[in-house]
């Protein structure tokens, strides 16, 4: 039950919903857009999230499908974590949302709204971050694409107006070995201790996290340290930690002694996995 | 007999599968104000100033409530403002209430209230209470109204002491050759039943009270409304529906207070309380926590002879149901083990976390994990099988118990039978703890369990039977339906003695104190036992009724009378008969004179022989009769990561009779659900503050599908003799010994003895590469 | 601040006003009277309020009211004599019932969506519910004995 009351707009085109955005921010509304919903419903309702204008996006074309166009996989931001999963495009994406929140939920979240959560997991975004994807930016003068590191650190970076609306990945990488692996505190359900997600290309490992830091991110430095065959698997994942992002959680999941001892034995199962080869 | 054993669908069934069933915030009548809670952001603070200006500017408002001294409630000690009075005792406490029309503009005006709190240090867990110098959680216990038989030692943090003493410790450590002591803790938890409480009150002109609410114990609410607010019973109408999933958590009465309140601070109109899921957790009244010592004395050859205790409830800020908790705790202190000297201090301790409700076992679980723990301990000290340990310290009639009750075979259930039982399902003699590769372990635990039902000496449960013109009857019972099935049992246990078909009994599912008999509390496991003796005492009036009139038109004598099949009839001639439709509203001869009229008959039980308990030993009848089992978890543990999986979880219950096959089991096995999720996931989190970190499912998880184990149940059956058809109870077991046998599981397996829940691989962890133990 | 909007529920088209920011778990109980939909949480997180939205299951605490519209919406007022109704009771496959019709949407919809479900992907779907009475083996054996049913008639 959310409290407080808002305007509901459902545009037809990205120019209108822009449009109407700065022109809601011009009558000193507090607009928001609105693509899955859940976290504007249940931060809503413990009032950790305000908006007086609600500007839902589903009604865009393409905002919901899923495609393939000039050497890319093309993904709506609108797609819910489902059809992700449903329709299999790219793997390593499907295995990673496929541990997000619950599958009724997923019907609902899409893959931009989980991108572009406040909660911070985020782990939709983590194949994206190891793919070179590119991300389509509704901007005032129409889409743009950036490569996903320009616009996503730690958390996406948009000016105010701007929205995500579409996904790029290149083909090449949609069947590269990978791993995707989620640790919980208990069993089955909750949020990550850890989730990683790796993939490799051309030899070299490249992997991003979820669920250690508040944020997640993908670390150069980590993978230079998980390539440099000269030393074992053991000591790679071992001098990987000093590159770690700071803070390390530390919460009602687990305490960040904890969570450093669960992230060590992922990345090596993650690197043993990956460095088995493919039949692996 | 035709339906003592048989899996009958719950009568409520077509109701629950169509979404037609009504819980208590499914009613919704025009007129009703919705009312909403302020709550306290912090676990101990003064409240400093409270302003309502901008509230009452809200269009809709009809009353706000709270800066004012209402009386003090509790169900033991009054100690409790039912809103908060210029203090908050814990996290999620009532702050103040909101009436308006309709709920969001409750929500928004309670988000326009302003209070600034004063924080006040925090008492964190029972163990801090009990320090000497302990910030004082009730400074003034002593000036607090309270009923005979609590003790709460003013000055200090305790609410209330049970003692057990039983032979002489002297004697006991004397006799033992090995000693093993071991200290547990865990923290409060929540039940989490599906069904948020809710609570709708109103005030009649007449002065009649209404409340329809979510609850374990409307008839208890009557009395309380008594005592807390002196209004006389009979103008105070409790109704309630189907109660969607209670475990001891509906036994406590906070909501129906709270929205009497309301309903008076507008002129009695009808008010609303629904609990968000945030507040069913903290604000309302959750599942006790526990540290607690053990030290155990037995011979070399393991037989226990000294048992030395202190328990250390965590009641928390105000005593309600925690006192009589605790006690439940010492009444049972032990397992089920015959030992000659027991020496127990129960405290009821105040914390500034939030209070106590009954949970499904009232401490027995709790309890038992302690002392089941130490049994491991000792088992491990004396180099002796865990299982062989139990098997020959397992209680028998002619045994006493620690309140010093001598056992029968008809009061206690085989202890032994069960372990063998077990034994055999777990295939034991296989070893406990197997390495299945360099990873990964196979290991087994074990528990026994037994508990009795601490009721009031005088708890008593009442039936109404009436007869329709086509012969069939309604039964009214004051036993709540919170998803156990009782009801529909008592139907099995009227079809049976009546002799007739189950589909013509009508079951009254709502509760109205008004109309239905009492039944003091749906709480125990006691509903088949006490509501079934009424049964069949109604029954047993019906069925004289019936003959008396059938006497008459045979021309046969009652003694020469039987009823069944919905006729009754002469013994020597069963063609001499009359249908009981043509009976029960009176019957009419041909020439239009009647005789008799609706038949309607009524029964009731209390509890036979039950005494207090001696305020210095303890010692006392508590219950009628205790049902035992033994229990085993088997897990497959990641010695590398610690992460494990239970395989499979086993039940062996004595259950003096099964009267519902399905049902029992259903009830075993979600009890046994319940319990490993509180022995292996659930916990409330608090912060250094004492706020609780993790008041929504989606950060305190009960069990989930797919993460329940292979169940494994077998029903032993020694009749608990005065009870209907032999049967005990048994809705609470399958929880009891779960989180004990997967604690000694796990330790097994790990070789280091585990010491708190619940038990997830970070504390394995934590516990096996000797981090200190510095959960809170 | 309201909105006119027309929902199609259980074969019915309703027309009413809504607040926008109105759930349509609250819309359904408050406004349609349809309280077959229970609220657990309204966080997302048991599953209660599992309702079918063009035949996929939605928890209607996650979503607003407007977004309704335009689809066909079932609850479990609208489920008569489904197998999965029957197998339930067959099956004691629950105790307070509250969870109950959560569960029978998200079943019912899982038959239908995916006849030859293993293990697996029962679990898959079935996560996104609690119960909290039973051990879960009942309502696993419900839907097994359905799907069981289903593939037999394939
Ligand atoms: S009420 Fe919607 S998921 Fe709990
Ligand atoms: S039957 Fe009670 S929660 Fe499922």
């Amino acid at each position: 039950m959310i409290s407080f009351d808002f305007e509901y707009f459902k545009p037809k085109t990205i120019q209108e919903t822009i449009h109407l955005f700065h022109s809601l921010v011009t009558k000193k509304k507090t607009p928001l857009y609105y693509s899955g919903g859940t976290e504007i419903i249940t931060l809503g309702r413990l009032n950790l999230v305000y908006t007086d204008a609600v500007i839902d996006i589903n009604a865009l074309p393409e905002y919901h499908t899923i495609r393939f166009s000039e050497g890319y996989l093309v993904i709506g931001a609108g797609v819910s974590l489902t059809k992700v999963e449903e329709e299999n495009p790219f793997p390593l994406l499907s295995k990673t949302v496929s541990e997000i929140a619950d599958r009724t939920a997923r019907n609902k979240i899409s893959l931009g709204g989980n991108i572009c959560g406040d909660i911070f997991y985020r782990e939709a975004v983590l194949p994206l971050l190891i793919s070179d994807s590119l991300l389509g930016i509704a901007e005032i003068d129409g889409l743009h694409y950036y490569p996903i590191n320009k616009v996503f650190n730690r958390e996406i970076q948009l000016q105010k107006g701007d929205f995500l609306f579409n996904i790029l990945i290149d083909q090449t990488y949609l069947d590269l070995p990978f791993v995707s692996m989620k640790r919980r505190q208990q069993w089955n359900v909750g949020y990550p201790l850890v989730t990683i997600c790796a993939l490799k290309k051309d030899e070299e490992v490249r992997m991003a996290f979820s669920g250690v830091c508040p944020f997640p991110f993908r670390s150069v430095e980590m993978e230079d340290v998980f390539n440099d065959k000269s030393y074992s698997l053991e000591d790679r994942v071992r001098r990987s930690l000093q590159y770690l992002p700071k803070p390390v959680l530390n919460d009602v999941e687990g305490s960040s002694e904890y969570r450093i001892f669960v992230l060590q034995h992922t990345i090596l199962d993650a690197l043993q996995k990956l460095e088995g080869g493919p039949n692996v | 007999m035709e339906y003592i054993g048989k899996s009958v669908i719950r009568k409520e069934a077509f109701e629950k599968v169509t979404g037609k069933a009504k819980y208590t915030n499914d009613f919704q009548e025009t007129g009703t104000l919705h009312a909403k809670m302020l709550i306290s952001p912090y676990a101990h603070a003064n409240i400093a100033s409270i302003d309502f200006s901008e509230a009452w500017k809200i269009p809709g408002v009809k009353a706000i409530l709270g800066d004012e001294p209402f009386p003090l409630v509790g169900e033991e000690i009054k100690d409790r403002s039912p809103i908060a009075y210029k203090r908050v005792r814990y996290h999620g406490e009532p702050v103040a209430v909101v009436v308006a029309e309709d709920p969001i503009t409750a929500k928004k005006a309670v988000d326009a209230i302003k209070v600034s709190y004063e924080s006040l240090p925090v008492v964190n867990s029972p163990r801090e209470a009990f320090q000497e110098n302990a910030v004082l959680v009730h400074e003034n216990l002593d000036r607090y109204e309270k009923r005979e038989g609590v003790y709460p030692v003013p000055k200090t943090n305790i609410a209330n002491l049970d003692k057990i003493r039983k032979g002489n410790m002297e004697d006991g450590f004397r006799e033992s050759d090995v000693v093993a002591e071991f200290q547990i803790s865990f923290n409060p938890s929540d039940h989490a039943a599906m069904e948020t409480r809710c609570s709708i009150a109103e005030i009649r002109a007449d002065g009649e009270v209404i409340i329809t609410t979510s609850s374990q114990a409307p008839f208890a609410i009557k009395k309380l409304m008594e005592w807390y607010f002196g209004i006389e019973p009979g103008k105070v109408i409790v109704k309630t529906p189907l109660v969607g999933g209670a475990y001891g958590g509906k036994a406590a009465v906070q909501l129906e207070v709270i929205a009497y309140l309301a309903s008076k601070a507008v002129a009695g109109q009808p008010v609303k309380l629904f609990n968000s899921r945030e507040e069913d957790m903290i604000t309302s009244p959750v599942h006790i926590g526990l540290d607690a010592s053990i030290k155990l004395g037995a011979t070399k050859d393991g037989f226990l002879k000294a048992a030395e205790i202190q328990f250390l409830f965590d009641g928390g800020a105000y005593s309600d149901k925690g006192v009589d908790i605790s006690r439940a705790g010492a009444v049972d202190c032990t397992g089920p083990y015959a030992i000659d000297h027991i020496w127990c201090d129960s405290y009821c301790m105040y914390t500034n976390h939030p209070y106590a409700s009954a949970y499904r076992g009232y401490s027995h679980a709790e309890v038992l994990f302690a002392f089941e723990r130490t049994m491991d301990v000792l088992a491990e000290k004396l180099n002796m099988d865990p299982l062989e340990l139990r098997y020959k310290n397992a209680i028998r009639p002619g045994d006493t118990t620690p309140t010093q009750v001598l056992l029968s075979s008809s009061t206690v259930g085989n202890v032994p039978k069960c372990i063998e039982r077990l034994k055999e399902l777990m295939n034991w003699a296989e070893g406990q703890r197997m390495e299945i590769d360099d990873r990964k372990i196979r290991a087994k635990g074990i528990s026994c369990i037994w508990k009795t039902s601490t009721f009031d000496t005088n708890a008593t449960s009442g039936v109404i039977l009436t007869f329709n013109p086509d012969g069939s009857i309604n039964l009214m019972s004051g036993v709540v339906e919170i998803g156990t099935g009782t009801k529909t049992v008592l139907a099995q246990i009227l079809a049976e003695r009546m002799k007739m078909d189950i589909s013509k009994i009508h079951v009254k599912m709502l509760v109205d104190t008004q109309t239905t008999p009492e039944h003091w509390k749906t709480v125990g496991s006691r509903g088949t036992l006490m509501g079934g003796r009424a049964v069949l005492n109604a029954a047993d009036e019906a069925i004289r009724k019936l003959k008396e009139v059938a006497s008459c038109v045979l021309r046969v004598p009652v003694e020469e009378l039987e009823v069944a099949d919905g006729k009754v009839y002469f013994l020597d001639n069963p063609n001499v008969f009359v249908e009981i439709k043509d009976i029960a509203y009176g019957y009419t001869f041909p020439n239009g004179n009647t005789i008799g009229g609706q038949i309607i008959a009524s029964g009731n039980y209390t509890l036979t022989r039950m005494t207090h308990l001696d305020r210095e030993t303890g010692k006392g009848k508590p219950g009628p009769e205790w049902a035992v089992g033994a229990q085993g978890i088997e897990v497959e543990l990641d010695k590398r990561d610690y992460t494990y999986r239970i395989i499979k979880a086993y039940s062996v219950v004595d259950i003096g009779t099964v009267l519902n096959e399905k049902a029992a089991r259903g009830q075993v096995m979600g009890a046994m659900s319940m319990g490993i999720a509180f022995g292996g996931r659930e916990t409330f989190v608090f912060d250094p503050y004492g706020r609780v970190l993790n008041p929504q499912l989606r950060t305190y998880r009960p069990l989930h599908y797919g993460e329940q184990p292979e169940y494994i149940i077998e029903f032993i059956e020694t009749p608990h003799i005065i009870a209907p058809y032999g049967a005990r109870g048994g809705g609470e077991h399958g929880l009891l010994g779960m989180p004990a046998a997967l604690g000694n599981c796990l330790s097994a397996a790990l070789g280091v003895q585990l010491k708190h829940l619940p038990l997830i691989p970070e504390l394995l962890w934590r516990a096996q590469e000797g981090w200190k133990d510095d959960i809170v | 601040m309201s909105n006119p909007i027309t929902l199609n529920i259980n074969g019915k088209k309703r027309q009413i006003t809504v607040r926008p920011a109105a759930t349509l778990l609250d819309t359904l109980r408050l406004r349609l009277g349809l309280t077959g939909s229970k609220p657990g949480c309204l966080n997302g997180d048991c599953g209660a309020c599992t309702v079918l939205m063009d035949g996929v299951p939605m928890k209607s605490c996650l979503m607003l009211a407007v977004e309704g519209e335009g689809k066909e919406i079932t609850t479990i007022e609208g489920l008569i004599n489904t197998p999965i109704q029957k197998a339930f009771i067959e099956k004691f496959a629950f105790q307070c019932g509250y969870c109950t019709p959560g569960f029978l949407m998200n079943c019912h919809a899982l038959v239908y969506t995916e006849p030859n479900a293993s293990d697996e992907r029962i679990k898959d779907w079935l996560e996104s519910n609690i119960c909290r009475c039973t051990g879960y083996r009942e309502i696993e054996e419900a839907v097994i004995s359905v799907l069981n049913t289903v593939k037999g008639t394939h």
